[in-house]
């Protein structure tokens, strides 16, 4: 995490331009007013030392773009719009993913098993800068018929930004899915269950699916972690005001305080969610217990 | 597991539905002005904040000395009633309305005034607009920490209602300057109680804390939904105000404003798509609007490279641009070709023109110049800051000087703040601009040409304009002051470090139960006169 906050600090103030340069030239006087008001003149160690001793303490500072604001302020406001983007996208995955990798399974080589794997071979080369326009130009411009910006300003706006976003995921999720279907299904219990009589949605529903669904579990907490930083993606297309698209903006406007209270955010997401997804498959998979109380 | 599914599905479609804001109808009949505003304003502090979008807010919480004519280019009282010019126009005593009041029901204050000028005058606060108080005497000497003493600037509370104000020279547009936010009071007692006259970072502008002196106080402040104003019932002219509140959404996004225009949710669509500009003209005649702005967009020109420094070679490149082809075919946009710097108006000020389409001419220029056909020019770069619209004018112009003048530049775009950098430090040959003027007056203009002042950026000096720039602030009178002006802008076309391409335009839709709300160059609309009828 410190090394990601360093990092940040030092490539953000790197780039050339800063946050109080603007077409209507300040004069000398009024931008060194500015960054010392902010503490800009002072030696960049000196400054990255302040800023981490004060966002330990939970101050990530003012934002320089908006004076009044502090940072936290802007990215409580940003971060339930990216959350909320962020549930929908991994249910739509999960629902999409689970379903067609469980019906490719079923019919290994045939084209309820081609079908998919194709779509979803697809969807994972297909990035979602390329995706978002084109589902745009299809369903907003073409047939006029889901709008193609905002979120929760128009009936139907949360629907292509989710798709976009979730879409990746699904296929991933299918290929997962699959594999792990294809393996379980294999095994004797599976044949046993079979042989009790036991109907067909049972097996595949009950008893394989809760194997088979291990790796996408698994796969869970980077895909969560993956959706917030792909999310800066699809919020600046979709101009949706969640984190992602404060992110991109701060760049562009040298909002120095602003890129590194989101790097910090997203970091701490990553880390936490691949931690919790990893809880979450031993919690599921007793062989991954039992090495673990061996070690 | 199947109860957690269900639920998640239910919270999905509930969140999915639209959430309920009002629409124009009923916003009519409860005299709700529903404003599509741009963007998020940065704040709204009128001492900290720049731009238009601030503006729109801003002159609805806040009243200066005086205020924009609604019809006219001129200003009109506001929170000074009245004001009396001495003989030379050294000295003004203005005389504050005596019903002028703050929202929480204080009196405005002459002392205010006073303490208000001082803030954005102390140079800890950073403020961007100190300048539009340089006319008054040692202002611009306070500001810059040469004297500290604040009892040396003019600016004097007589009593509680009258204000006198020293001037440095006599400054003809100083009451243009006064209706500009920069110099609108603040409630002393807020700013002290938020850290001080020197701490921009306050949060006296949050609707909990906020004491204004507009026609309008500030309801409500949510980040990239709305800001919400409504009738401020200390107003001195709350009688005369027909509206009971205006809705401020931020909508920076051409297609999203469209539908909410569309769709009944803004009486306004700020800007039109390009694409939809002809048919919105022709389908909704009454509703679309395309007005005269006070802008110009423009190239600027490197005069410290030798070969950018010969006047021929400036003047080649301006005449053989073709400005009407990138206005029909390119902007679209109604624009208009500019062929001076300062935007003209017919009733006011015509400046000289001689920037016609001329490649014949341009060519001899060039020959003249030592690259006849273009030989042995160099290939120069010309700047921009990434936008597909600055892209589109820099093909159109590279082919002009190819086709023309045999030249060959190259384009580059870098991001905004690359871009300003590297104007700033003079790392450019030719770059894109934009200027809007603060005050309807030629000063507003050609002031920043004048020798190393800061948004020059150009290298470009000549002493004659300078001369004349400084004889139009010293003029007897207004005919005098606009010759001078003629004759600077005549050597600033003729020398031409800057070319200027086209005069902005404001393309926009209102819908016809907004009244009151007429065309002037600053785009700037009062609400005090502004209401909503059937």
């Amino acid at each position: 995490m410190l090394i990601v906050i360093s990092a940040t600090f030092f490539m953000v103030h790197a780039a050339p331009g800063g946050p109080f340069d603007d077409e209507r030239v300040a004069s000398p006087e009024i931008l060194k007013q500015l960054n010392d008001t902010y503490n800009l003149n002072d030696p960049l160690l000196s400054q990255l030392g302040n800023y981490l001793f004060n966002a330990i303490q939970g101050d990530f500072g003012p934002s320089y773009k908006y004076p009044g604001r502090s940072v936290s302020e802007l990215i409580f406001s940003g971060l339930p719009i990216t959350m909320e983007l962020a549930l929908y996208s991994i249910l739509l995955a999960l629902f999409l993913g689970i379903l067609s990798g469980i019906l490719a399974s079923l019919n290994p080589g045939k084209l309820l098993d081609h079908l998919p794997m194709s779509v979803s071979m697809i969807g994972i080369c297909v990035p979602s800068i390329i995706l978002g326009p084109m589902l745009i130009l299809t369903f907003g411009i073409w047939f006029e018929i889901l709008p193609v910006s905002g979120w929760g300003e128009f009936p139907g706006d949360k629907v292509l930004p989710t798709i976009t976003l979730g879409s990746a995921y699904a296929a991933i999720f299918a290929r997962l899915t699959r594999g792990g279907m294809l393996e379980i299904l294999a095994q004797d219990f599976i044949r046993t269950a079979r042989a009790k009589g036991l109907n067909e949605t049972r097996v595949v529903l009950y008893h394989a699916l809760r194997g088979g669904i291990m790796p996408t579990i698994g796969f869970l907490g980077p895909a969560i972690a993956g959706l917030f930083a792909g999310s800066f993606v699809v919020e600046t297309i979709f101009q949706i005001n969640g984190i992602g698209r404060y992110y991109v903006q701060a760049a562009f406007n040298r909002d120095y305080t602003l890129i590194l209270g989101i790097s910090i955010l997203i970091t701490f997401f990553t880390l936490t969610f691949v931690l919790l997804s990893d809880i979450l498959a031993t919690i599921l998979n007793p062989r991954l217990r039992e090495k673990g109380s061996m070690n | 597991m199947k109860k957690i599914i269900i639920s998640l599905f239910v919270i999905l479609i509930v969140s999915c539905s639209s959430q309920e804001s009002l629409d124009v109808n009923s916003a009519n009949e409860q005299g709700i002005l529903l404003l599509d505003n741009g963007t998020e304003p940065q704040g709204l502090d009128p001492h900290i904040v720049t731009g238009v979008t601030e503006h729109k807010i801003v002159i609805a919480l806040f009243e200066g000395l005086t205020m924009q004519n609604p019809k006219g280019e001129g200003v009109i009282p506001a929170a000074a009633e009245s004001w009396i010019i001495s003989e030379d126009g050294l000295e003004i005593i203005f005389n504050l309305r005596p019903d002028a009041k703050w929202s929480n029901g204080d009196s405005l204050t002459a002392q205010d005034f006073v303490y208000s000028w001082r803030r954005i005058l102390t140079p800890a606060l950073g403020s961007r607009y100190p300048d539009m108080l340089y006319a008054v005497k040692n202002a611009e000497q306070f500001h810059k920490s040469e004297i500290k003493n604040f009892d040396l600037v003019g600016v004097k509370a007589l009593d509680s209602k009258t204000l006198k104000v020293n001037l440095k020279t006599k400054t003809p547009f100083f009451l243009k300057q006064l209706a500009h936010y920069a110099t609108y009071p603040v409630h002393p007692e807020t700013i002290e109680g938020f850290g001080g006259i020197s701490n921009r970072d306050s949060r006296w502008t949050r609707p909990e804390n906020i004491i204004s002196n507009g026609p309008f106080i500030l309801d409500e402040w949510s980040i990239n939904k709305v800001i919400k104003v409504r009738r401020n019932k200390n107003y001195w002219g709350i009688e005369d105000l027909k509206l009971n509140g205006i809705h401020f959404f931020p909508i920076d996004n051409e297609s999203t404003s469209d539908r909410y225009y569309r769709s009944g949710k803004t009486h306004n669509l700020y800007t039109i798509q390009t694409e939809k500009i002809a048919k919105y003209k022709d389908e909704y005649p009454d509703q679309f609007k395309l007005e005269k702005y006070f802008g110009t967009y423009y190239y600027r020109i490197n005069t410290k490279i030798e070969q950018l420094s010969d006047i021929n070679v400036r003047k080649a490149l301006s005449l053989a641009i073709d400005r009407e082809l990138i206005v029909d075919k390119v902007t679209k946009g109604g624009q208009k070709p500019a062929y001076s710097f300062t935007p003209p108006s017919e009733d006011y000020y015509d400046p000289p023109t001689q920037l016609n389409f001329n490649p014949e001419l341009a060519r001899k220029y060039l020959a003249d110049a030592g690259y006849p056909n273009g030989e042995g020019f160099p290939e120069f770069e010309l700047l921009y800051n990434t936008n597909e619209g600055h892209q589109k004018i820099a093909q159109a112009i590279q082919q002009f000087w190819l086709k023309e003048l045999g030249i060959k530049i190259t384009l580059t775009n870098v991001d905004w703040k690359v871009y300003l950098d590297r104007e700033s430090q003079g790392q450019y040959q030719i770059s894109r601009a934009g200027w809007i003027g603060d005050y309807v007056d030629p000063n507003s203009f050609l002031d920043m040409m004048v020798t190393d002042r800061g948004n020059n950026k150009t290298g470009w000096s000549n002493k004659q304009y300078d001369s004349y720039v400084k004889k139009a602030t010293f003029a007897n009178n207004e005919a005098e002051r606009l010759i001078n002006f003629s004759k600077a802008e005549e050597i600033l076309m003729d020398e031409l470090p800057i070319i200027p391409i086209y005069t902005y335009t404001r393309v926009y839709m209102l819908r016809n139960e907004v009244k009151g709300w007429y065309p002037n160059m600053l785009d700037t609309h009062p609400y005090q006169f502004i209401s909503l009828e059937d």
